[in-house]
């Protein structure tokens, strides 16, 4: 139970799915509409406990457990920490939006999609609060399927294609990740996280452990070579789609390097650090080169994802304060703004019915409100100074500067690479030579409503983020006094053969405090 | 004791149906409509079998051993009879003249299994294997106007005949070097190829006989083809009892083979080959049984898991498995039937735009698909990830990894199940609109797909019953 006695979290897991089932007594799809915009709403409300979490303690808070199934010493456990707590509420704060913007977006099997939409928002909070590796693993793969259904059935036209790439992508990543967990649970008998992050493994065992998670998270990160799923996924999906699986799924993967990798795994973390470093490297470089060429708006923003992400995992894999609080800042921002450029994309697609960015010039004349925001979350995509996206851009590159230098000058040339493709993409949008602009209309009431509340956070969080940092510094510090005083632990007991010696040139300063 | 009735009242309540049903096919022809109430009289039998669940003993020269793993087991058959029955009711490529006839053998078919639960004397588990199988053989090519369920049953009798004298053959290998066919003193014995190489071989050819009934690799040849060959419903059941009648011997048969013996190491690439092939044959398949038979090899490999570690928690998640599979397989069988108004094959294409036309119908065919992958948070995950730890404890890291990468491969099949339902156009007919699905008996399915998410999110119940009936077979072990 929880300090206050209300469940907080178990509720805000277990209501949207309840409410789902309820979507099966109505009929008319307004109030299908209507009646998943209140269930979200509530949601909201029943986040509000959440509110009294301790910012000074990184232990989890709203701890609740069960017995699950106690001949397995399996669990129902769940809890926060200052990592995972950001990412509920905007896990939370996206469902009512998302069915804002789906709102004229999605035309047929209207019931069916908001059941997809509940289950997705149930199955990722739980993802983001779950402290057993079983109810984890569950949640991680539950969600799978109705992002599939989101996917194969609203989709654009080769949704098939795309649907079986993305679900098969994805799961047969995460195959190995079972095999993990099931080492794991052998090794040391209980599937409690709070539990294992207290065992010392034996390097040989934290190598393989490492990597078959380490594929699932990075397919789902992706990182660059298990990156195609997602360019196809992003251009067939819905609207909503496209936002959850940007704001959302992406940061499964990151979130699961914090809480499994670095803390389970020290020794293969510190291992493979350099291999991590490259990928996200290459990843960042990659991911803006493609997005430089694109024609179509959300490949476009598909691959800046890419990109986007690979920042996060450069900054986890450095392993120093500010990399890693840079990263989990990324994650919430880039939940933030690229799920607001996915609904700008939707927005404009309902209008022109082409996501060209040839067909859908000349905006800065005829629609100046849509302009206003598509520039605001292209400037804050690229991490320009006052918006989100500078804070943690900065607190990455900080960090890895104080890692190596040669490592910040290799991802500078990313940066820039950003602020090329975001601003070519605004600048055609609002300048260039209008084709039918003329004839459409801003920004509706409803839009307004979904756009402004992101807006909003972009700017709080960029002018202000010390909350924000405040909640996860404890979090950080303790993930990283760990992981350096387990990762030493491994190198001074030299029970097992000594990993090679590119691991201990890689980091030269480290900085844990603030 | 030589009999005790408390002991034998599952079995005996199945004889009693046995009987009625013997009476409805030599009576009047007026007379069958009691036959509907068969599938009622069996769910009765779950909650008879239910209560049986206290009393264990020996019976019958203690070749007979009634305890928690046969009660379990009963329990599941009897569950099994039940849907299986009530899917069968009202099958299109059946004549009716033959319906009682049917009944009858499905019913006699399913005591063997429950005999072949309580059997732990080869001899005895022998002849309750037959007894199973022989009323399979009459039932499968039952499916008027198809010359393939002639090919069918052909196929099944004959290499059921070679595998049946093959386990003779064995039986007398054992029974020739050990003077003995009960299991606890077999146990005792030596099992090792330096020096009783005999009978080694013998329990391999006796293995031999349950691997066929499981539809293991090598002996799974017959399996998509009798699929193919049977009427729906006929296939319904020999996909499912069966299966649970050959794990139930090999938990208990287990407790001959020491983990250090060579014919473990062997069942663990047996399942490992099964696993593989299986999944790699049901890739291409189009026609849904032959699927559903290829996956039910590979599924096969995965029950081995547990069975080849051994120990009570891999009986018991074997035992576990048996049942989600039952349950699983059923439900998708059951999509299958309502499907197939006229009892013909159904290929994948006949699934197109079931969302439209049958939506119930789809989530259960939904649901039972994601379990047979082991996808969460169905049963089919539970039951995966108890034999997973159960094989990994025992040290088969290689077997485990094997079968994590073909729930991999098994995704894209199973996929296509849903995929074929939930995103392609359904046919329409003449005047443009949908064909809907007639659906009766939704309510079924819907309780057995209820069934298999329950059990994903709830194992704990079943689960304890499965790890008492692991311990009870754990514990024939000197």
């Amino acid at each position: 139970m929880t300090e206050s006695g209300f469940p907080v979290l178990s509720a805000l897991i277990f209501f949207p799915l309840l409410a789902a089932v309820g979507l099966f007594f109505l009929r008319d799809e307004r109030t299908v509409r209507l009646y998943t915009l209140v269930v979200g709403l509530i949601e909201m409300g029943l986040a509000a406990p959440l509110f009294r979490f301790d910012l000074s303690t990184a232990n989890f808070q709203f701890v609740e457990i069960m017995p699950w199934v106690p001949a397995w010493n399996m669990n129902y456990h769940v809890g926060v920490d200052g990592i995972s707590i950001l990412m509920i509420f905007l896990t939370v704060l996206l469902l009512p939006l998302c069915v804002l913007c789906s709102w004229s977006y999605i035309g047929k099997r209207v019931k069916e999609f908001h059941f997809c939409l509940l289950l997705m928002i149930g199955a990722c909070v739980g993802i983001f609060s779950a402290l057993d590796f079983v109810l984890f693993y569950i949640f991680w793969e539950a969600m799978l399927i109705p992002m599939f259904l989101l996917i194969a059935v609203w989709g654009g036209p080769n949704k098939r294609y795309a649907s079986l790439k993305f679900f098969i992508y994805t799961l047969a990543g995460s195959t190995l990740f079972l095999a993990a967990i099931v080492a794991f649970f052998v090794n040391t008998g209980t599937f409690s996280i709070p539990e294992l992050m207290t065992h010392e493994y034996a390097f040989n065992f934290q190598f393989w452990t490492f990597l078959a998670m380490a594929l699932a998270f990075a397919i789902k990160v992706p990182m660059f070579p298990f990156h195609t799923w997602l360019p196809a996924a992003h251009v067939e999906a819905p609207t909503a789609g496209s936002v959850l699986l940007a704001s959302i799924l992406l940061k499964m993967g990151t979130y699961g390097f914090l809480r499994f990798c670095l803390p389970l795994t020290p020794a293969a973390s510190e291992y493979f650090a350099p291999l991590m470093i490259t990928i996200s490297i290459v990843s960042i470089l990659y991911g803006g080169v493609i997005a430089l060429g694109q024609k179509d708006m959300k490949k476009l923003i598909a691959y800046s994802s890419v990109a986007h992400m690979g920042f996060v995992t450069l900054g986890i894999f450095v392993f120093t304060m500010r990399g890693v609080e840079g990263a989990i800042m990324q994650m919430i921002n880039h939940g933030i703004t690229t799920g607001a450029l996915f609904m700008l994309v939707g927005a404009i697609y309902e209008r022109s019915h082409s996501r060209e960015i040839a067909d859908n010039m000349g905006l800065g004349k005829y629609l100046p409100a849509y302009m206003f925001f598509f520039g605001l979350f292209a400037i804050a995509s690229f991490g320009f100074p006052g918006t989100n996206g500078f804070v943690s851009e900065a607190l990455v590159l900080i960090g890895v500067f104080e890692a190596n230098y040669l490592l910040g000058a290799l991802t500078i040339p990313g940066v820039m690479l950003a602020a090329a493709y975001m601003l070519r993409l605004g600048l055609k949008l609002a300048w260039g030579q209008p084709s039918q602009a003329a004839n459409w209309k801003d920004l509706n009431t409803r839009e307004w409503v979904y756009l402004v509340p992101l807006a909003v956070l972009v700017l709080y969080l960029g002018l202000m983020p010390t909350l924000a940092l405040k909640t996860i510094n404890p979090s950080v510090v303790h993930l990283l006094n760990q992981y350096e005083t387990r990762k030493t632990l491994h190198l001074e007991s030299s029970l097992q053969p000594e990993p090679p010696a590119q691991v201990v040139q890689l980091p030269a300063t480290r900085g844990t405090d603030q | 004791m030589i009999f005790q009735i408390e002991l034998f009242i599952p079995e005996l309540y199945l004889l009693a149906l046995i009987g009625g049903l013997f009476v409805l096919t030599v009576g009047p022809q007026s007379w069958w409509r009691f036959l509907r109430y068969l599938p009622l009289a069996a769910s009765v039998g779950i909650g008879v079998a239910a209560l049986s669940f206290q009393f264990s003993g020996l019976m019958f020269y203690e070749a007979y051993q009634v305890d928690a793993l046969s009660q379990f087991f009963k329990l599941a058959i009897f569950l099994g009879l039940a849907v299986t029955c009530l899917n069968a009711m009202n099958q299109p490529t059946l004549s009716d003249e033959k319906r009682p006839d049917y009944f009858l053998f499905l019913c006699l078919s399913a005591l063997g299994l429950m005999l072949l639960s309580s059997a732990v004397e080869l001899v005895t588990i022998f002849l309750a294997l037959e007894l199973a199988s022989y009323s399979l053989y009459a039932l499968i090519p039952l499916r008027s106007k198809e010359p393939a369920a002639a090919e069918a049953g052909i196929k099944y009798i004959l290499f059921g005949a070679v595998v049946t004298a093959l386990a003779m053959y064995g039986l007398s290998y054992i029974l020739g070097v050990h003077h003995t066919t009960y299991l606890s003193e077999l146990v005792t014995k030596t099992w090792s190829w330096s020096e009783t190489p005999a009978a080694l071989i013998g329990i391999a050819l006796f293995l031999g006989a349950l691997f066929y009934k499981l539809a293991l690799f090598p002996l799974h040849f017959w399996c998509p083809d009798v699929y193919e060959g049977a009427s729906n419903e006929t296939a319904a059941f020999v996909a499912t009892l069966p299966k649970l009648g050959a794990v139930v011997v090999l938990v208990r048969l287990s407790s001959l083979l020491d983990p250090s013996m060579e014919v473990t190491m062997l069942l663990a690439v047996l399942a490992a080959v099964s696993m593989t092939f299986g999944n790699l044959c049901a890739l291409v398949q189009t026609d849904l049984k032959r699927l559903l038979g290829y996956s039910s090899v590979s599924h096969a490999g995965y029950v081995m898991l547990g069975i080849v570690a051994g120990t009570p928690a891999g009986l018991s998640a074997a035992a576990f498995y048996a049942v989600v599979y039952l349950l699983m397989n059923l439900a998708c069988f059951w999509v299958i039937c309502r499907l197939s108004t006229d009892g013909r094959n159904l290929k994948l294409d006949d699934l197109n735009g079931l969302y439209q036309r049958s939506p119930g119908l789809a989530l259960v065919l939904a649901v039972s698909a994601f379990a047979l992958v082991g996808l969460p948070p169905t049963a089919g995950f539970m039951g995966k990830l108890f034999l997973l730890n159960s094989a990994w404890m025992e040290g088969y890291h290689w077997l485990v990894i094997i079968a994590v990468l073909n729930s991999a491969i098994a995704i894209y099949y199973y996929l296509n199940l849903v995929r074929h339902a939930y995103t392609r156009d359904a046919p329409v007919n003449a005047s443009g609109d949908v064909q809907a699905v007639p659906n009766p008996g939704l309510l079924w399915g819907g309780l057995l797909a209820a069934a298999v998410l329950w059990l994903g999110v709830a194992p704990g119940t079943i689960f304890s019953f499965a790890q008492i009936a692991g311990a009870a077979a754990g514990g024939l072990l000197p």
